[in-house]
């Protein structure tokens, strides 16, 4: 049996306001228990909610950056269910009328094509407190500090088809959402919080199979993992002649396995109704024109100009474009040298590995964009190898020079070029591998081809690596075929 | 004339006259609240440290040169405002020891202006109620007949002024709260327009419906009250921010041209004879006054009580979820899990009337049954705006009976909840819509009193205050006391 | 649309109300009783008619960004039935 995996994810990205969606509470991370938690946040009776503008701008901004239909009026509806984590005992959230309607975003497989991602909707809703069970003498404790913080819940069509392409999904909304500088994307934290809907169904099947969903699946690595992990079960499942129950799973990243929560035993009935607090919110179209004026180059437009404009592969593109930061860093390096593809090469190769082992942030880089530059334009005048590169981004990274030439200068590895030199060299190391030579001369192509590499060896040798390798080449040819 | 048969102006006029200090007033308010509320039992709190502080502050502002007409002025406020540090109870056990930890903004207002609160006042529990007799604190009795119902929700404010503990009163109207027990108690009640006066800290019943008002004897004592009620406020997203308008100025203006319309349904079967007669005599006094009255249809009118009986249940049922033995107020004794705890603490916390209107609510909002319910009431509300809007094309104000019988007797309706409902008939429209609505005395029906009613067009609060004001000029039904009190 | 004690039961529990064994029949014959008042509403056509959800039909103000409430813990947690370090306490919350 053929199966074909359907999924759709939830994602809630907490937006990075200063102030809470209905109340003017502080939203920083990590405060003391309930420090940050008024009159509003704790559902006092007699208290309001009151919506914060930047909450409303943070949702337009996303919904026109996916190319969705932002309606002119949008409406807060209540659901309504008891937690201890949720004062009023309801959410206010949006049902029927969310702020941002129909909309896309296309992402790049491993393979280097692309496909659309459907979004049904996106919609504003208040973020609950905390339940911390810590055991205070059989109890939990309830911190409210993040009850009230403003998310922004972006629901996509079941159009993704494999974990793969779910992390795809969510690295690109991450990204996106980066960009936008609506949310700071960090999932540790519980800034960006994925749910995935995962069923299975037969291939060719038009009906889609039951769905589970797994909840506050918390980094790109563990969403992979908890799909395909799912993606098992349920195929086992069925495959022993069980049926899939629609309900609520939690992945545990130790044991790499979902399992069911708690009784969930009949679906909870939220009664949505618009909430009486608060008044429709009308989005006008001068304000959508200001938005939409005011977007940064999004992920996509960079992606596609630097496959155009610069002649990188598609696959580069997405990733220089990957984060805004990225991006910035890959152009700012090609501006001081003119050499796109090698910019994309040195920031995807060299400088992300050591960004990559040392753990840093493209931010905290220790070799800057302007160095980096530096340096390819030595390359590119022959001034230093490919190879002495190396040896020079390594010294800049442990700030052994202010600029790649400082380097250069101090550690002596400017290139040889002179072919004079460079040819005397050579004869010197012909006449010392005398015998070699006689061999090379005797033996045919094939043979040749594999001894050529030692004379290369001993001349870089010679030459302590300085010397033009391209050049080493020709003439080391020219002398040994005459 | 002793001080307690004092309106909110002539207080005014005495304190400005050096007749006696807002600090004396409080004093002999305050003993007289001792020994009178007993019978009626119209207070659950009364803050006389409070009090005696206020009206030394208020004296003090008035010997530096302030001079406002609320300065100094005794009042006392329906338990469901906040008031900081003082229990705030909405007459319910699962607020029992709830010091509210703010002051709701009528209160602050109020407090600016100079008034001196006195205490918090008995009501229906949660608003819910016609008769005050839901109260965790005991039902209130009418001081013009002690065995029966001074009406509800807004019953001890109603209560205490009519009996003369306190010249006026804040009270709450989402169905008529205000009205009708100003009508069975023969007071003058005003709900002003949605909007025009904050939520903030006026703990929510049913919050589309929902509006603070003023109680009084009479038209200008509630337009002295509700100047400094009303107003914007950035707190309340359903605050109305348009100015306010001058309501004393509004008083004298000469009702020439007044068009008033009298809806012919509102005399149907249900209303006591004796109060459509009363109703008429008004219509007549106005006449006089010059205005034309002209008859009037609001088609829609029958269907308000189920409407308002979905609507405003619907609301309360999510707007009482908060109270949860969690945070704060009552939470039941060793709860075992915590679905114990919910339930325990709002079962033995909340009464009976709170509980079923709450069980309503949530069934008109539950799958399956929200478009049948709580779609079709919002519906039926658009029609009665409708309505509304239709008749003030023709009519400047809608006048008829503010409750269809006269107060009835305590325990008289407990058996059969919904008979109670029915008496809000003629109120509910008004909250449905929106609309400002005004109850006066109009008179008496064996010995008890008839209170008509005056609705207007949004924001037309003045034009209410205006022609009560004009009536009570060339009647007195408003001045008359209870006796034996 | 008759209830019976089974639904009653059921809107309770979605209520998190307590209701004792023997309020349940009563509170049944009520809620019947006002399900009758209301049910009346069903005989009103309202084809085509939108749905009234706030009387004056305005929209919604929006308040600037900016952080003006401070810590006011203690002053609030003063009047909590349950505190710790901070924290409310509720029976344990098990996922």
């Amino acid at each position: 049996m053929q199966w074909e995996t359907v999924i759709g994810l939830e994602i809630h990205a907490q937006l990075s306001t200063q102030s809470k969606i209905f109340s003017a509470s502080a939203t920083t991370f990590g405060a003391e228990p309930n420090t940050q938690a008024s009159l509003v946040d704790l559902g006092m009776p007699g208290t309001l909610p009151v919506l914060n503008a930047e909450a409303v701008r943070m949702a337009v901004k996303f919904g026109l950056a996916i190319d969705a239909h932002i309606a002119p009026t949008n409406v807060f509806a209540r659901k309504n269910y008891f937690y201890p984590d949720l004062p009023k005992g309801y959410q206010t959230s949006q049902m029927d009328h969310p702020i941002v309607g129909k909309g896309h975003l296309d992402i790049t497989l491993e393979d280097g094509t692309t496909k659309r991602i459907g979004i049904t909707r996106a919609h504003l809703e208040e973020d609950a407190g905390k339940s911390l069970h810590e055991d205070f003498h059989g109890m939990s404790g309830i911190d409210l500090n993040r009850a009230g913080t403003p998310l922004l819940e972006i629901v996509s069509e079941p159009d993704i088809r494999s974990a793969k392409e779910a992390v795809a999904y969510v690295k690109a909304i991450h990204a996106l959402v980066r960009y936008l500088g609506i949310c700071d994307g960090n999932m540790a934290e519980g800034s960006l919080r994925c749910d995935c809907n995962v069923s299975v169904r037969p291939k060719g099947q038009a009906e889609f199979g039951t769905r589970a969903e797994i909840k506050n699946v918390n980094s790109f690595r563990f969403i992979e993992k908890a799909i395909n992990h799912e993606v098992q079960r349920q195929i086992e499942l069925i495959e022993d002649g069980g049926t899939v129950v629609q309900e609520t799973r939690l992945y545990d990243p130790n044991k790499d396995q979902t399992r069911s929560m708690r009784s969930k035993e009949e679906a909870n009935d939220y009664r949505y109704f618009p909430c009486p607090d608060l008044l429709p919110v009308v989005i006008e179209q001068c304000f959508l024109d200001e938005v939409r004026a005011s977007l940064p180059e999004l992920p996509v437009q960079k992606r596609e100009r630097f496959e155009t404009q610069f002649g990188l592969s598609a696959y580069d593109a997405t990733v220089l474009a990957a984060s805004r930061e990225m991006a910035d860093y890959f152009e700012a390096v090609n501006g001081v040298c003119g050499d796109a593809k090698l910019a994309a090469n040195w920031v995807m190769g060299e400088l992300s590995s050591l960004l990559n082992k040392d753990n840093l942030d493209i931010e905290q880089s220790p070799v800057s964009a302007e160095q980096l530059g530096g340096m390819i334009l030595r390359i590119k005048d022959n001034t230093i190898s490919g190879k002495i590169a190396k040896m020079v981004f390594e010294a800049l990274a442990a700030g052994e020079g202010a600029t790649a030439d400082e380097v250069i200068e101090k550690k002596g590895l400017k290139q040889v070029t002179d072919s004079g030199a460079i040819e005397a060299m050579l004869d010197e190391v012909l006449a010392a591998n005398a015998e070699q030579v006689e061999q090379y001369r005797a033996s045919d192509e094939a043979k040749r081809g594999k001894m050529f590499g030692f004379f290369v060896g001993q001349a870089m040798k010679a030459s302590k690596g300085k010397a033009n390798p391209g050049q080493v080449n020709e003439l080391l040819k020219k002398k040994l075929e005459s | 004339m002793s001080m307690h048969e004092l309106t909110l102006r002539q207080i005014a006029s005495g304190l400005a006259n050096k007749d006696f200090s807002a600090t004396e007033l409080t004093q002999s308010l305050l003993a007289r609240i001792q020994t009178v509320d007993p019978q009626l039992n119209s207070f659950i709190t009364v803050t006389e440290e409070l009090a005696l502080s206020q009206a030394k502050s208020a004296d003090e502002r008035r010997a530096a040169g302030e001079n406002g007409a609320l300065l100094g002025a005794p009042i006392a406020h329906k338990d469901l405002f906040c008031t900081q540090n003082v229990l705030t109870s909405c007459a319910s056990k699962i607020l029992s020891g709830f010091k509210a930890p703010y002051n709701a903004t009528v209160v602050e207002k109020l407090a600016s202006a100079g008034t001196v609160t006195l205490g918090k006042l008995n009501m229906d529990e949660f608003a819910m109620g016609s008769a005050n007799e839901s109260s965790h604190y005991g039902a209130v009795k009418n001081p013009w007949d002690l065995t029966r119902v001074p009406g509800g929700s807004s019953g001890g404010s109603a209560a205490a002024v009519a009996a003369r503990l306190i010249p006026a009163a804040t009270g709450t109207d989402t169905g008529g709260s205000i009205r009708q027990p100003a009508a069975l108690t023969n007071l003058t009640g005003l709900k002003p327009t949605y909007g025009r006066v904050s939520r903030w800290g006026m703990i929510a019943y049913a919050s589309s419906l929902d509006q603070g008002g003023p109680l009084a004897r009479n038209a200008e004592d509630c337009a002295l009250l509700l100047q400094a009620m009303a107003g914007f406020d950035p707190k309340d997203s359903t605050s109305v921010d348009q100015p306010l308008d001058d309501y004393l100025a509004a008083l004298d203006k000469p009702l020439a041209g007044l068009r008033i319309g009298l809806p012919k349904e509102y005399f149907g079967a249900g209303l006591d004879a004796r109060i459509g007669e009363k109703v008429l005599a008004v219509v007549e006094e106005l006449k006089k006054l010059g205005a034309t009255v002209k008859e009037i249809s609001l088609p829609n009118m029958q269907h308000a009580i189920p409407a308002y009986y979905v609507i405003a249940p619907a609301e309360a049922s999510s707007n009482l979820s908060r109270f949860d033995g969690v945070r704060f107020g009552y939470r039941c004794e060793n709860p075992v899990n915590l679905e114990d705890l919910y339930k325990r603490s709002r079962g033995e916390g909340f009464g009976a009337e709170v509980k079923r209107r709450i069980m309503v609510g949530t069934y008109a909002l539950s799958a399956g049954y929200y478009d049948a319910y709580y779609i079709k009431a919002q519906q039926i509300r658009r029609l009665i705006k409708n309505d509304f809007v239709a008749a003030f094309n023709e009519v400047d104000l809608i006048i008829g009976p503010t409750t269809p019988n006269l107060a009835w007797k305590l325990g008289e309706k407990n058996a059969d909840p919904v008979s109670a409902y029915l008496e809000d008939i003629y109120t509910i429209t008004a909250n449905l819509a929106g609309i400002p609505g005004l109850s006066m005395p109009a008179g008496f029906v064996d010995g008890l009193p008839v209170g008509v009613q005056l609705l207007a067009p949004y924001f037309q609060e003045g034009r209410l205050l205006n022609v009560a004001h004009q009536y009570q000029q060339v009647t007195d039904w408003h001045t008359q006391a209870p006796t034996g009190f | 649309m008759a209830l019976e004690r089974s639904d009653v039961e059921k809107i309770a529990h979605l209520a998190r109300l307590g209701l004792t064994e023997a309020e349940v029949p009563q509170t049944t014959d009520t809620l019947n009783n006002i399900l009758g008042l209301i049910d009346a509403m069903q005989a009103v056509d309202t084809t085509g008619i939108e749905p009234l959800a706030h009387p004056l039909e305005a929209t919604q103000r929006l308040r600037a960004d900016v952080v003006t409430e401070t810590n006011q813990r203690e002053a609030y947690q003063a009047i909590a039935p349950a505190v710790e370090s901070g924290l409310y306490l509720v029976p344990k919350v098990i996922e």
